[in-house]
């Protein structure tokens, strides 16, 4: 059964206050139709866990430039100015989380661990607060798995029962985020016919993927 | 030659045929272009790909290939890529030959701060403190001292990117390693004295009997 959905409603999904991972990475791989409908739609108070927030005009930035974030769980908002002054201003909260922690943390999530050990951040300020554990006569850091109520992908081709695939390094973390949210809503530059993408090229099985909406296109 | 490509030089030669090296962005990212002929390495970016190139003529761009600040690049032949789990399990797993890496400070013994300016500049760490943590071998390639101010100190006072020590530092005017006994001078660049470099380090530095000249012609 084809899980092709429009736009709108699949949007619309989405309530106020919801957790969101976006994939993507300064952009590439983020699903640029989704962003939009977010933005069109007005949606507020969201929580983002993303690898970045891109630039102001670009990507997940356009979301914070709307405000319509409330957190953003990310490991790197250096590339845009906003995010960085609404930090300041308290007027939105930032996690920065290291980013194979971050990778591993959303993986974590979505295949059943409670968190992950990781020897990255310790002796620095990502380890306030996080159990410190010992094991064979090396430290790390216990990090907790991520979760969250909806995953906004991009893939580079989709089937109508939601087998992907994904192109280079706009692929980074749209599989691991897949796995890990309540509902997975994709946006792909192309969707196939049943049986065009041979099971070795799946990387996200068709049994993760709730909607599909098709990345624009100009005809004529 | 300008300050950056003397750096970007020196640390070139550090690289041997067949490394995975990850370069990080800005200076660093010079490197590639000054390879030793015959050195042939792969280059990863950690958002994703192993054997990253420059894009190989204006046009080629592809929106779907970029580095980790966003900048399209090429790949070369035989090239890889793979999910950000897998990328930082190269970095962190031990499969990452080399990274070279900016820095804000190091100090004596070794460990590098170059993620953050507490009330200035909060950018993240990025992959920074894996890259730290996980590469074989971390080379620090960085200007000596900011606006006389110098950038290798006794102890950081800027928030730790890692308490692991990194392997070499290669600035405009010297190349020092950090040891269990503290910076060990290992080169100056050429017309540099030890004492230009002892003027502008803010640690003690150990001067063998024998400096030689950064071997760069």
């Amino acid at each position: 059964m084809s899980k092709v959905r429009k736009l709108e409603e699949t949007v619309a999904m989405i309530p106020d206050g919801a957790v969101l991972m976006i994939g993507g990475f300064m952009g590439v791989g983020t699903p640029p139709r989704l962003i939009e409908e977010l933005l069109r739609q007005g949606k507020r108070d969201l929580t983002v866990i993303a690898n970045d927030t891109a630039r102001p005009t670009v990507g997940i930035g356009r979301l914070v430039s709307a405000k319509a974030v409330r957190k953003v769980i990310a490991s790197h908002i250096g590339t845009n100015s906003e995010t960085q002054r609404q930090m300041i201003a308290g007027e939105t909260m930032v996690e920065l989380v290291p980013q194979g922690t971050l990778a591993e943390r959303v993986r974590a999530g979505g295949f059943g661990l409670g968190g992950v050990l990781t020897p990255t951040g310790v002796g620095t300020v990502v380890e306030d607060g996080k159990p410190r554990i010992e094991l064979d006569g090396t430290v790390y850091l216990l990090e907790k798995a991520l979760k969250a109520d909806f995953a906004l992908i991009a893939a580079k081709r989709a089937d109508y029962l939601g087998n992907l695939e994904y192109a280079l390094t706009a692929r980074n973390f749209n599989p691991l985020m897949a796995m890990a949210a309540g509902t997975v809503i994709v946006e792909a530059e192309d969707i196939v016919p049943v049986g065009v993408i041979p099971p070795d090229s799946v990387v996200t099985p068709n049994v993760l993927v709730d909607c599909l909406v098709a990345k624009e296109h100009r005809h004529g | 030659m300008d300050e950056k490509t003397l750096i970007a030089r020196r640390v070139a030669l550090e690289l041997r045929a067949g490394n995975l090296v990850n370069l990080g962005i800005g200076l660093p990212t010079m490197v590639a272009a000054h390879l030793p002929a015959g050195v042939d390495v792969f280059f990863q970016s950690e958002n994703g790909i192993v054997g990253m190139a420059p894009v190989p003529e204006p046009g080629a761009e592809n929106e779907d290939l970029s580095d980790a600040g966003g900048s399209p690049i090429g790949a070369v032949p035989g090239a890889a890529s793979f999910d950000s789990a897998m990328s930082f399990g190269l970095i962190r797993g031990g499969h990452l030959d080399v990274t070279v890496l900016g820095g804000l400070q190091v100090d004596e013994e070794g460990r590098l701060a170059n993620w953050m300016v507490p009330g200035k500049m909060v950018p993240g760490m990025g992959g920074a403190m894996d890259l730290v943590s996980g590469a074989k071998r971390v080379i620090v390639a960085m200007q000596h001292s900011a606006k006389g101010t110098p950038k290798i100190v006794k102890r950081c006072e800027l928030p730790l990117t890692s308490v692991r020590r990194v392997d070499l530092i290669v600035t405009d005017l010297a190349v020092i390693e950090p040891t269990d006994k503290g910076l060990v001078l290992r080169e100056t660049a050429p017309g540099v004295t030890v004492a230009d470099v002892l003027a502008q380090t803010g640690a003690e530095l150990i001067v063998p009997a024998d400096v030689p000249v950064m071997p760069i012609g």
